[in-house]
């Protein structure tokens, strides 16, 4: 079992009174899963996502990783198992501006002090993958929405996560854009790569083998 | 990490520029005013040294140093004057210690060789003045004792005075006429050049004794003493201050001036003016500071996404602070640089016109001011980035 929570809640402190996000959430995700979480606008959706990717820690519940309890973690222990163990694709891309495809790529790099030759050669591998071989030093703003997304995908896989995040990854994108890149998430989850995807989008969602719907905080 | 700090920068090529030009600006500053500074005290020690350590000053009035400086009583030369060449006899007659005693007068005259004229300084003295202002000849010698004695009509001129005489060989021996009489030229001083913007060189030199019958005056401007005690200074001080007492002057119609309480006056006076003069412009440093900062606080809310993209992947506190503590000490540095090097190049040019003196340590405090100014001024941006929460970084818009 790659993720497994049992009753993990999520509730902010807005002006004094109390907010619940996320309530009582038990779920499992096995290695090699490609999962959709669904919901509305504001059903939670997103903070669960940030939950499990790490980003930010429940405020009761347990989370296990790999089976490791990862629910308390101090900011800087979380930073370097994102890091290592953890891929992101956010809906508006995230490129460092002014910075190459292939340093995009290597962005995470940065932050696990392994920036060797092998490195070097495995983005360049990635990004021939998502069919950008002959775009390595472009910048992102002379590359087109899908160009910058399968970009954002190399960078999430230069690791070797464990789990590879998307948050509505096809969100800024057009219809036949949005395809393209399922396609390549479709041929990563048959490779074996354990895909989460947020998405409200049901055409999208179906590519996923199993949804979970949330509504208030639940799931349904 | 400083890598990614250049890059960053380099993106915003105008602003980067126009944020190190505040420092750079600060650190030239500093540098050239405090080589101006340092510039001015370095003649007014090098004069000082020229005199020697052995030489008390005698002149008519009383002078003030210390926080009321000036002088009280006539200037030289007026009726309140009462120093003579006797004086300074009377001073070596009655202490052992006195080597020489040197009288000083000047005034003007008009000057005329073969057709030309000029209106000159003229300086009246002794043959010791040559030894104790190191006086050495380029033609013929400086005049001796029986010249003194004799009031002989000889002159020594100065470069400036020949120059402006048009004469450019030796003259040594020819005639001058010096406020009508008829004087014959013994020497010609080496020119000394300029200090302080007063030419050294433009005066014709007479012997003492001839001075007073030439222009009917037995006054003389200033006195140097020497003494062969050079350790005991104060006390030959208080020796020539009673003998002048003695000699029926009043306490307010002289001064027996110590070198070093003079240059001590002038060095602080200096000194004080270096350092006002590099804390003016170490203003300007801290506002180029204030510059980085604030230019920090707009590149930190500008690129929250950046940061939330950082720390998404895996970004450390103390990743995200490292870089933009690197980005603001990477402008202040080469601020800093940029600005030695203006800092010293103008001062280098500048010596064309006045004396400057690059001194080690203002180009040390004011490049490690410049990395302090980045450190500080880099410091709170940088953890107002590292603190960001990652999730609301990266919804920023």
């Amino acid at each position: 079992m790659l993720i497994a929570t049992d009753n993990i809640s999520k509730s902010y402190t807005v002006g004094g009174s109390s907010i619940d996000v996320l309530n009582d959430i038990s779920l499992t995700i096995d290695k090699g899963e490609f999962v959709a979480i669904m919901g509305q606008s504001g059903s939670g959706k997103s903070t669960l996502m940030y939950i499990l990717g790490l980003l930010i820690s429940p405020t009761s519940g347990t989370y296990l990783l790999n089976g490791d309890d990862v629910s308390t973690l101090p900011g800087d222990t979380r930073a370097h198992l994102r890091n290592g163990k953890i891929g992101f694709v956010f809906q508006s891309f995230h490129l460092l501006p002014g910075v190459s495809v292939i340093d995009n790529v290597k962005l995470p790099l940065l932050y696990s002090k392994q920036n060797g030759p092998s490195e070097q050669a495995y983005a360049k591998e990635l990004l021939e993958k998502v069919g950008l071989s002959d775009r390595l030093h472009h910048k992102p703003n002379q590359l087109s929405g899908g160009q910058q997304q399968r970009v954002a995908i190399a960078r999430a896989l230069i690791n070797k996560p464990d789990v590879l995040f998307a948050d509505e990854p096809t969100g800024n994108l057009d219809s036949k854009t949005g395809a393209e890149i399922m396609d390549i998430f479709d041929t990563l989850n048959k490779e074996g790569k354990t895909i989460i995807m947020v998405t409200h989008e049901k055409s999208i969602a179906r590519h996923a083998k199993r949804i979970i719907h949330i509504q208030d905080g639940r799931v349904v | 990490m400083m890598k990614i700090a250049i890059g960053a920068l380099i993106i915003h090529k105008v602003r980067s520029l126009l944020t190190i030009l505040g420092i750079v600006i600060g650190v030239a500053a500093v540098i050239l005013l405090v080589s101006i500074g340092n510039g001015l005290t370095s003649i007014v020690n090098e004069q000082f040294e020229e005199l020697g350590t052995d030489l008390i000053f005698v002149m008519p009035g009383k002078i003030k140093f210390g926080d009321a400086a000036g002088r009280e009583g006539g200037p030289p030369g007026t009726s309140n004057n009462k120093l003579t060449p006797r004086t300074g006899i009377e001073i070596q007659k009655r202490i052992p210690s006195i080597i020489a005693t040197v009288p000083v007068a000047t005034t003007f005259a008009s000057v005329s060789y073969k057709g030309e004229d000029r209106v000159t300084p003229i300086l009246g003295t002794t043959s010791n003045y040559a030894i104790i202002r190191k006086s050495p000849t380029s033609f013929g010698t400086f005049f001796d004792a029986s010249a003194d004695n004799g009031a002989k009509k000889v002159a020594i001129m100065g470069q400036t005075v020949l120059d402006d005489l048009s004469i450019t060989h030796d003259p040594t021996g020819e005639k001058i006429k010096i406020a009508g009489q008829t004087f014959r030229i013994a020497g010609v001083l080496e020119a000394k050049g300029s200090a302080l913007g007063n030419d050294q060189d433009d005066l014709i030199i007479i012997p003492m004794s001839t001075y007073e019958r030439t222009f009917d005056v037995d006054k003389v401007n200033y006195m140097y003493v020497k003494t062969s005690d050079p350790e005991h200074l104060a006390s030959t001080v208080t020796a020539i201050k009673d003998v002048l007492l003695k000699t029926h002057l009043k306490a307010e119609d002289f001064s027996v001036v110590d070198p070093k309480e003079l240059l001590n006056t002038a060095s602080t006076i200096l000194g004080s003016i270096t350092a006002a003069l590099g804390g003016i412009a170490a203003i300007s440093l801290v506002v180029g500071g204030i510059g980085i900062a604030n230019i920090m606080l707009v590149s930190v809310t500008e690129r929250t996404k950046e940061i939330g993209l950082r720390k998404a992947v895996g970004a450390t506190y103390r990743h995200i602070l490292s870089q933009f503590l690197a980005e603001a000490i990477f402008l202040s540095l080469t601020g800093g640089l940029v600005g030695v090097l203006i800092g010293t190049g103008l001062s280098l040019l500048l010596r064309q016109f006045v004396n400057t003196d690059i001194t080690w340590w203002s180009i040390g405090i004011s490049f490690g001011v410049s990395l302090l100014v980045g450190v500080t001024s880099g410091m709170g941006p940088a953890i107002k980035a590292a603190r960001k929460d990652p999730i609301d970084a990266l919804r920023y818009e």
